[in-house]
């Protein structure tokens, strides 16, 4: 009933919001959160670390045509939830004071947050594709209505990406449908056995469909130019909500939906997908480096940041997924918090154009020291969160094979040379006419920033509680994985 | 209390001392935040202290686990200490001029408005160093590692309103990251072959050379020169000198960059077994010896001098871990750590006493007016110039030894490299201290002495100094080499690898007495040439010799490394964005969607085209889907 309530308390909580007043809707949606937040500490407290699939919710749905609302977690799938429940009271906060957005824009980020949960807990493919689709109204319209420049045609690029995507993968997710022994099933264990069962060209065009629909939604290069734009337009938590969180359904449907399904075709192309990968880590990074913009600046980093995380959980070792889980916390985490100080440099100097900035820690010191923070989390800096996934990925592609790691180990310097050029020119130097009148960072903003560093550092000292909560789940997805291939061969 | 929790607080203290000062900087008086950096350090100090007696008297090492730190599938790094012969000298060093940096930066920084956020960094810095160094596997060495040049970082970029300093504190940072990057992929190549990453694990598995092995070692070689400042990763540490004095002192001359040394000696079993790797430190050593040292010879900022000069050192120090005399180069660490350290202090006093001059053409004279800087300084320029009995002498001597038994060549380019040391030290000395007062009226009106805690530091550092080098007398000069029996049980399986040389008591003493009578005329050379003829260098703009030119220019090497590196990967980076990413990809998706707007608006006769409206109504029709299934 936990996870059913997960899903179903933001969805609820939207609905009453639209009814309510401005005020009284943001403050509404906030406790909702909270509520949220509160349900899925609970779930932590009785989760089994050493048990699968758990807090388990199926009934029949849709009989005639083997769909199940099948719902449940297992530590892969409870991180992501932790994430997202996190999250989203931070993203809330953000907006509790921007008095130009109404009621629905926050019962919008509410439906998001049941949506996305949804993804992460789906046990059945009909169920998984209804989330992952419903996760994109929302989205849209918060970019569409409030967005910035050019907000239209950006938005559209972005449906128009997505959705590519998402009819790729229906297709691919109706034809192991369709595998599966009569009377088919939705089901994630009919669909895993249904792709296992099939031959390798069936395989390969099953990846390459899903594939496709992850990588864009990651997004990863080639794929990936709807992001800049799109993170640059949308408002502040349009932003976070992509990038903090809506992301990780891509590498979460590679994990749950990708690895297990066609085990054949990961191992025969999954050195494609990460040289791909690897390839978006250098080039999103030199692009980073001559941004102007300090949002699309940020936007790019998150690719390269991604294309680490997708790289290394193709190398199928329990390394590589742990890492990615870790790693996927660590950006949630660290991108909200990059943005939102993007958010407040632009709020209160108008510009979001770096070379205008400069000397912002003069006057604004604490300001400067949690961006210190943040970006040193972004840039690996061990005892930062950033660390911990950034090395145990890095080690995964060095153990797969050794110039591959190295290469995507350069993002070690180059993510250094792109934050701390940034850091410079934002925060140190004399302050400007543009600058000077920046005030420190109010308490307000202290509520949502504090937590942020707190965390950074507090996972980057002692990342067990969270390694140990997904790794009987990685565990069994691998060896599951393995078994399958040793008998392929 | 217990010797866990004593090795627990040793780097806590000062980390706690970081927090303290950090998180109330604002509210806290001056001598507050002094009483909490020093009193931690100084805390640590003792700690330290007794742990080495202890050890000195025969204990075994310690190793003590606190926690799990990583662990996912086959990969697992703890939270735990080692405290064997080497880490306890490094901790004594670390902690020891660590607490004497801090009490000079009092008087130092005293002024200074940033003086808590400078205590705060400082502590931290501490705080780093000890974990590098205590860390007893290969991923807490790297966080000790990594913290250190963030440190750096923040300390170099101090005054943050100078951009000049905020480049030259990026560059520390992003060379450092080249090495740190070639580090861990060899630590984590190391974790592959032997299936772990605990030193304790490691070292007894490596028992033979192979391929792999040269490749570990060359890549923990390759982190090491940058954080060692060697070729081609030194360029950092001159324009280091950014950073306020004492920094330079601490960080940049006795502890943070001795790390890759003392990297190197922690892994000698993996060296000795690496002949390639063992050649290339040794080759790497001489090269940077020699290059910065000729340098040195024209540079005219006081600081610049002794960057270059501890560059240099840093590369003897690598000769002698090239030719497997681990011993000798934690032994001339350690000296040198109190002879540059007393040196950069003392440049220190020199500057706070002429008002933030540090152009040695624009000093002289200096020995009048500030007698006890001159007298401490007198005494680094000795130790460093290897004139016995100073500490430099013996470590220096025990190095170039063993590079003469290993090979000749080897041994005359560390010789040239060191007599040209004595000759830019007594340049410096004699520019600064000699001659004629060359400041303007006004300031020499104002050439004061130091205050207490910053001559205090120097007293002490120039008595270390002076009787550092009896740690490790030679046994033919009647001494017992302390050092290297203290330090033995690290290197033991090293020695017993590889092959003794053994020399004649009689070679030995010729060697020496040849260097000392080539350093003593190198002294004569640069009186002449700076006292006599009081010969002030070229002021800026003259006309140079060809060589001159090239060697003030610092060989260009800066420019060398922007046109094919900085300035290269910039324009990829702009290519990238503009070609591939905008014109490339962009555009051709750009294409496909206008294309379909293009369809939908011929579609919009028959529907209203509205993206928005159709989702709106999915939205709708699912949840009444949702709702229907669930009321049935």
């Amino acid at each position: 009933m936990l996870t059913i309530a997960l899903i179903f308390v933001p969805l609820i909580a939207a609905v009453i919001v639209l009814g309510l007043p401005q005020l009284l809707a943001r403050f509404f949606a906030f406790f909702a959160a909270l509520v949220e937040l509160l349900i899925s500490l609970v779930v932590i407290f009785h989760f089994n670390k050493l048990q699968g699939v758990q807090f388990v919710f199926d009934t029949p749905w849709i009989q005639s045509m083997g769909i199940n609302f099948s719902v449940g977690m297992d530590g892969i799938s409870l991180l992501l939830v932790l994430l997202t429940t996190v999250l989203t009271p931070g993203i809330l906060v953000t907006a509790l004071r921007d008095s130009t957005k109404p009621s629905s824009y926050f019962s919008l980020i509410l439906l998001m947050q049941s949506a996305m949960i949804g993804v992460f807990v789906a046990q059945d493919g009909f169920l998984f594709y209804l989330f992952w689709e419903i996760a994109l109204i929302p989205i849209y319209f918060i970019c569409l209505m409030w967005g910035g420049e050019n907000r239209g045609r950006i938005t559209l690029k972005f449906f128009i990406y997505t959705l590519t995507g998402s009819l790729l993968m229906l297709v691919a997710i109706v034809y192991l449908y369709y595998h599966t022994p009569a009377p088919h099933s939705f089901a994630l264990q009919s669909l895993y056995e249904a792709g296992r069962s099939l031959s390798l060209p069936q395989q390969t065009m099953v990846f390459v469909g899903m594939f496709l629909a992850f990588a864009i939604k990651m997004p990863v290069f080639p794929v990936h130019t709807w992001q800049p734009d799109t993170y640059t337009t949308a408002p502040l938590q349009g932003t976070m909500l992509l990038s903090a969180i809506m992301l990780k359904m891509g590498i979460y449907g590679v994990i749950r939906w990708l690895i297990p399904m066609v085990p054949l075709a990961v191992k025969e192309w999954g050195m494609t997908a990460i040289i791909f990968s690897v390839i978006g880590i250098i080039y999103a990074s030199a692009i980073a480096l001559v941004q102007k913009d300090f949002k699309r600046l940020i936007a790019y980093s998150s690719i390269a940041h991604v294309g680490l995380i997708s790289a290394g959980t193709l190398t199928l070792t329990s390394v590589g997924v742990q890492g990615a889980m870790i790693q996927m916390i660590s950006h949630g985490v660290i991108v909200f918090g990059l943005f939102y100080i993007v958010e407040i440099i632009s709020e209160r100097t108008k510009t979001r154009e770096l070379p205008k900035l400069g000397g912002i820690r003069n006057v604004a010191p604490l300001m400067a020291s949690c961006f210190l923070v943040i970006m040193l989390g972004s840039v690996a800096l061990p005892l930062t969160s950033g660390f911990v996934g950034e090395f145990l990925l890095i080690n995964s592609l060095v153990q797969y094979k050794l110039w591959i790691g190295a290469t995507a180990g350069l993002t070690i310097i180059l993510g250094a040379v792109y934050m701390f050029k940034t850091f410079q020119k934002s925060m140190s130097g004399e302050t400007n006419s543009t600058t000077a009148q920046v005030t420190d960072l109010s308490y307000h903003e202290r509520l949502v920033l504090f937590p942020v560093v707190f965390l950074i550092v507090l996972i980057g000292i002692y990342p067990k509680p969270l390694l140990d909560i997904s790794a009987t789940a990685v565990n069994d997805l691998l060896s599951v994985f393995s078994h399958v291939s040793a008998s392929a061969n | 209390m217990s010797i866990k929790a004593m090795i627990f607080l040793i780097p806590l203290l000062p980390l706690l001392g970081f927090v303290l000062i950090a998180t109330i900087r604002k509210r806290l008086v001056r001598g507050f935040a002094a009483l909490i950096g020093c009193g931690s350090v100084f805390t640590s100090f003792i700690f330290s202290l007794v742990l080495f007696i202890k050890l000195l008297n025969g204990a075994e090492p310690f190793n003590v686990t606190y926690f799990s730190w990583i662990a996912a599938g086959n990969f697992s790094a703890s939270f735990s200490y080692l405290i064997d012969p080497l880490s306890s000298l490094m901790l004594l060093i670390i902690t020891g001029i660590g607490f004497l940096i801090h009490i000079y930066s009092i008087g130092y920084m005293w002024k200074d408005e940033g003086f808590n956020r400078f205590f705060s960094y400082l502590n931290l810095f501490v705080f780093f160093m000890l974990l590098l160094v205590m860390g007893s596997n290969y991923l807490l060495m790297y966080v000790g590692w990594e913290g250190v040049g963030l440190c750096s970082y923040l300390l170099i970029g101090f005054w943050s309103k100078n951009q000049d300093y905020n480049d030259a504190a990026n560059k520390a940072f992003i060379m450092n990251r080249i090495g740190d990057l070639s580090l861990i992929i060899g630590v984590i190549l190391i974790f592959i072959n032997y299936g772990s990453i605990n030193y304790a694990d490691v070292f007894p598995k490596v028992t033979e050379g192979s391929f792999v092995l040269t490749v570990i070692t060359v890549l923990l070689f390759i982190g090491a020169t940058g954080k060692s400042a060697q070729i081609p990763l030194y360029t950092w540490l001159p324009d280091a000198m950014a950073g306020p004095t004492p920094v330079s002192a601490l960080i940049h001359a006795a502890t943070m960059v001795t790390a890759g040394v003392y990297m190197v000696a922690r892994n000698n079993i993996l060296y000795t077994l690496s002949p390639v790797a063992m050649e290339l430190v040794l080759v790497i050593g001489l090269a940077t010896a020699l290059f910065a040292a000729t340098i040195a010879l024209a540079q005219n900022d006081i600081k610049k001098v002794l960057a270059y000069s501890t560059v240099s050192q840093l590369g003897l120090m690598f000769v002698a871990l090239g030719v497997g005399a681990y011993a000798s180069g934690i032994f001339h660490m350690a000296t040198h750590a109190f002879f540059k350290a007393l040196l950069f202090l003392g440049a220190g006093s020199v500057i706070h006493a002429l008002h933030h001059e540090q152009d040695i053409r624009n000093m002289g004279g200096l020995r009048k007016y500030i007698p006890i800087t001159f007298f401490t300084f007198l005494v680094g320029v000795l130790a460093i110039s290897g004139i016995p009995p100073f500490a430099g002498f013996f470590s220096k001597d025990e190095i170039l030894a063993k590079a003469f038994e290993h090979n000749q060549l080897a041994w005359l380019i560390a010789v040239i490299a060191s007599l040209l040391t004595v000759f830019y030290m007594l340049r410096l000395l004699f520019i600064t201290f000699y001659g004629k007062n060359r400041s303007s009226e006004e300031t020499i009106h104002h050439i004061h002495e130091s205050p207490a805690s910053i001559t205090i530091p120097l007293i002490v550092l120039a008595v270390l100094s002076a009787a550092g080098g009896f740690m490790g007398v030679p046994e033919i000069l009647g001494g017992s080499n302390w050092i290297e029996h203290f330090l033995s049980p690290v290197f033991a399986k090293s020695h017993e690898v590889m092959t003794e040389y053994t020399m004649s008591h009689t070679t030995e003493y010729v060697l020496m007495g040849v260097i000392v009578v080539f350093t003593l005329v190198m002294i004569a050379l640069a009186y002449v040439r700076y006292v006599s003829r009081a010969r002030v260098p070229a002021s800026e703009g003259s006309e140079l010799s060809v060589a001159h030119r090239i060697i003030y220019h610092k060989y260009y090497i800066d420019e060398f490394y922007e046109s094919i590196v900085v300035k290269p990967f910039y324009w990829i980076s702009k290519l990238f964005d503009i070609v591939i990413e905008k014109s490339g990809i962009d555009r051709l998706v750009n294409l496909i969607s206008e294309s379909l707007q293009d369809w939908s608006n011929r579609f919009r006769k028959l529907q209203n085209g509205y993206v928005g409206f159709y989702i709106f109504i999915m939205v709708i029709g699912v949840i009444l889907v949702i709702a229907y299934s669930f009321l049935k």
